[in-house]
């Protein structure tokens, strides 16, 4: 009995052997694109769509029959990743697909928080990374293997306070943010230098923050509304959004409201409601009134899930679109993770005037593409409606 | 002036949160000398089982029947529904450890608290959810003073269910029961009162109660997330233990006293420092006054 068990499983060891080395001999070499996204967690709806996004791109791949390099086609696999909104587990995620699914390239994570330590681990595992999203200057920062595929808060904070001066001449302005997010926070810090660079020292009136999933900002509202502010800006996430706005309401603010790219999703109306109707934000691209390739995408996308996309779609899209063109311009698909990875690492940095749904980019040398921004005001029935374009 | 009556007000708002919360862990305590820590999410639970009764008014009678009505019935049904989970808690989670080392039942609260929360995101996934507003928001200026209807209904809602609960614990006799169980829970069984009894009912009302502060939170905050009873579990805790563990006014007037601290320190001082200076004087007040403020000595010594 002994012997014979022992020799079924000396068969069953020898087959399974051989029908593993066998699928590895007859299956061709795969492209894996990893995708890291907050799929739980604080920002579900940004992770949903990212994942929508990568799926459609999938299925184009699939349909023209993988990956064309040096006119041989490869398949491709997308991994795709929960990082639960957190950068801890946004760092293990990126360490898991490239060490372990041997990814070529990442694309995400989304936001700031996660994708600047997600980042570190990219650079330093020599893989390339696309943030599509994250819009600190930190994520790239000396980082040659990690680009993105939206315009930085450096760019954004003072574009947003020349706006609001140049737009209604307002002098005095609040700032309310997360004081334990580094986009928020990135992002406040940029308006303000910038705000009392044009208006003086002490004009923007109450800067004001918060911690984190707290819920209730009625005493730093109180102090907003009490300081004479004539505008208010609010750097944070849809979920946070709605919260601050309704309270600011209630707490008896009239005056206009302005965001940053965060409000863009479809998320924020949803929850926020009539509260947020007039308020102004910038964004990457604005889905009314779009032309050309833009429309085409936004079609495409609003036919297959039922909802109009958002500013994470349009550049989740643009960023593998960016990572197709550098893997298609490989010389050749050598199998070897290491050296295939920087080879598209150095393809990436070298595009130039690519025609994305986001409008036309390049990118610099640290990996940050020159792009425009999109000024939107939310309408009376909750649209999101070009209002201006700003260009650096 | 006007600043400081508005900080005022929401500071009673914020703190009758921080009261209902701090309730429910107090009674458990007086009870069975253990905290529920499984306590912020059946609150969350709570607010969860408000938003599907809501809507399912909604449904039913549509614009017919005003918004004050289905927030009153939407409270006393999820209510009701939310209590019976508190008492299936009791039953799966705390029983079988009622003769175990206090730890272990410390642990079965965060691990009962993780199943509720992945439980939740099992049935309404991750995504946000925005409460009905049932009560359209009127908001009133009384000289540079904002209150809206939706604070006002806040705050007596709450202040009802706690002299409501006040009530049955002094003047009913399962209140006295219960009284009886937390002054000395090894005789009292011997009079014909059964622990099994008394700690669901415990449990029963605890849950009643962050059922009730769950649908006032999503009036007045309203996006629903299925770890939003976590932080402010913790700080309902940390009111509990300031109003003496065991207390039940304790735990009322310090959920507000915890709501004024927060309110007022951010109104003085940098909104950045708000916690770090709020939990620095909660810290010194139970140095001084390590058994809070109507905690009796003794309970202490017991357990945990």
């Amino acid at each position: 009995m002994k012997k014979l068990s022992l020799i079924l499983t000396a068969i069953f060891f020898a087959l399974f052997v051989l029908s593993t080395s066998g699928w590895c001999w007859g299956k061709k070499k795969t492209i894996k694109i990893g995708i890291n996204a907050p799929i739980t967690g604080d920002i579900p709806k940004v992770g949903e769509n990212t994942k929508n996004t990568a799926k459609m791109w999938l299925e184009d791949i699939e349909k023209a029959g993988g990956i064309e390099i040096a006119g041989e086609k490869y398949p491709v696999e997308i991994i795709v990743e929960d990082n639960e909104a957190q950068a801890e587990s946004a760092v293990k995620t990126n360490t898991k697909m490239i060490t372990e699914d041997e990814v070529i390239i990442v694309i995400g994570p989304q936001s700031s928080k996660q994708a600047i330590p997600a980042g570190g681990v990219a650079n330093s595992y020599a893989t390339p990374m696309i943030s599509p999203w994250s819009t600190n200057p930190d994520t790239t920062k000396d980082r040659p293997y990690v680009f993105r595929g939206c315009f930085l808060d450096p760019f954004q904070g003072p574009m947003l306070a020349n706006f609001a001066k140049n737009e209604f001449g307002y002098t005095k302005a609040a700032v309310l943010y997360d004081v334990a997010s580094d986009y928020p926070k990135g992002l406040a810090e940029y308006f303000k230098q910038s705000w009392e660079k044009n208006n003086g020292e002490g004009s923007v009136v109450s800067y004001e923050s918060f911690t984190t999933k707290d819920a209730d900002f009625s005493s730093q509202l109180t102090k907003i509304v009490n300081s004479g502010a004539e505008v208010l800006f609010v750097p944070q996430y849809y979920n946070e959004v709605a919260l601050i706005v309704k309270q600011a309401r209630e707490l008896g603010w009239k005056k206009p409201i302005l965001g940053s790219d965060s409000w863009g999703s479809s998320e924020t109306i949803t929850l926020c409601g009539s509260d947020c109707y007039g308020a102004f934000f910038s964004t990457h691209y604005a889905a009314a009134g779009a032309e050309g390739i833009t429309k085409e995408f936004i079609d495409r996308y609003k036919e297959k899930y039922g909802y109009v996309p958002d500013d994470v779609c349009a550049l989740t899209w643009d960023s593998l679109k960016l990572a197709q063109n550098a893997i298609e311009s490989l010389t050749e698909f050598s199998g070897d993770i290491k050296k295939d990875r920087v080879k598209v690492k150095n393809n990436l940095a070298k595009i130039k005037n690519f025609e994305g749904v986001t409008g036309n980019m390049s990118f610099t040398s640290d990996g940050d593409p020159v792009k425009c921004a999109v000024i939107v005001k939310i309408s009376d029935t909750g649209e999101f409606r070009f209002y201006k374009s700003v260009c650096p | 002036m006007e600043y400081f009556l508005q900080n005022f007000i929401n500071a009673l708002q914020w703190g009758s949160f921080y009261a209902l919360i701090a309730l429910g862990y107090s009674m458990v305590y007086s009870i069975l000398m253990l905290f529920n820590f499984a306590h912020g999410d059946i609150f969350m639970i709570g607010a969860y089982i408000g938003f599907c009764i809501a809507s399912l008014f909604i449904l039913l009678f549509g614009g017919a029947a005003p918004g004050w009505l289905v927030l009153i019935l939407t409270i006393i049904v999820s209510m009701f529904l939310t209590s019976l989970l508190g008492v299936l808690i009791e039953k799966i989670g705390y029983r079988p450890l009622r003769n175990a080392p206090r730890a272990s039942a410390a642990i079965t609260g965060l691990m009962i608290g993780i199943i509720l929360e992945t439980s939740n995101i099992a049935i309404f996934g991750t995504k946000r959810i925005a409460f009905p507003q049932l009560v359209e928001t009127v908001t009133y200026n009384i000289s540079g003073v904002f209150i809206t209807n939706k604070k006002i209904i806040i705050v007596a809602i709450s202040l009802f269910l706690m002299a409501g609960l006040h009530f049955f614990i002094e003047k009913t006799k399962w209140g006295m029961a219960m009284r009886a169980m937390s002054y000395d829970f090894l005789t009292v069984p011997l009079m014909g009162i059964s622990l099994n009894v008394i700690a669901p009912l415990t449990f029963a009302i605890g849950s009643a109660l962050a059922a009730a502060a769950g649908i006032l939170y999503g009036l007045a905050y309203p996006v629903l997330d299925p770890y939003m009873g976590i932080l402010l579990g913790w700080k309902a805790f940390v009111a509990a233990i300031l109003g003496g563990r065991g207390s039940i006014l304790g735990a009322a007037l310090a959920g507000f006293l915890l709501g004024f601290i927060e309110i007022f320190t951010a109104m003085i001082f940098p909104s950045t420092l708000r916690d770090l200076i709020a939990y620095s004087i909660i810290l010194i007040i139970l140095t001084v006054r390590p058994h809070g403020f109507f905690g009796k000595a003794h309970s202490s010594s017991l357990r945990l």
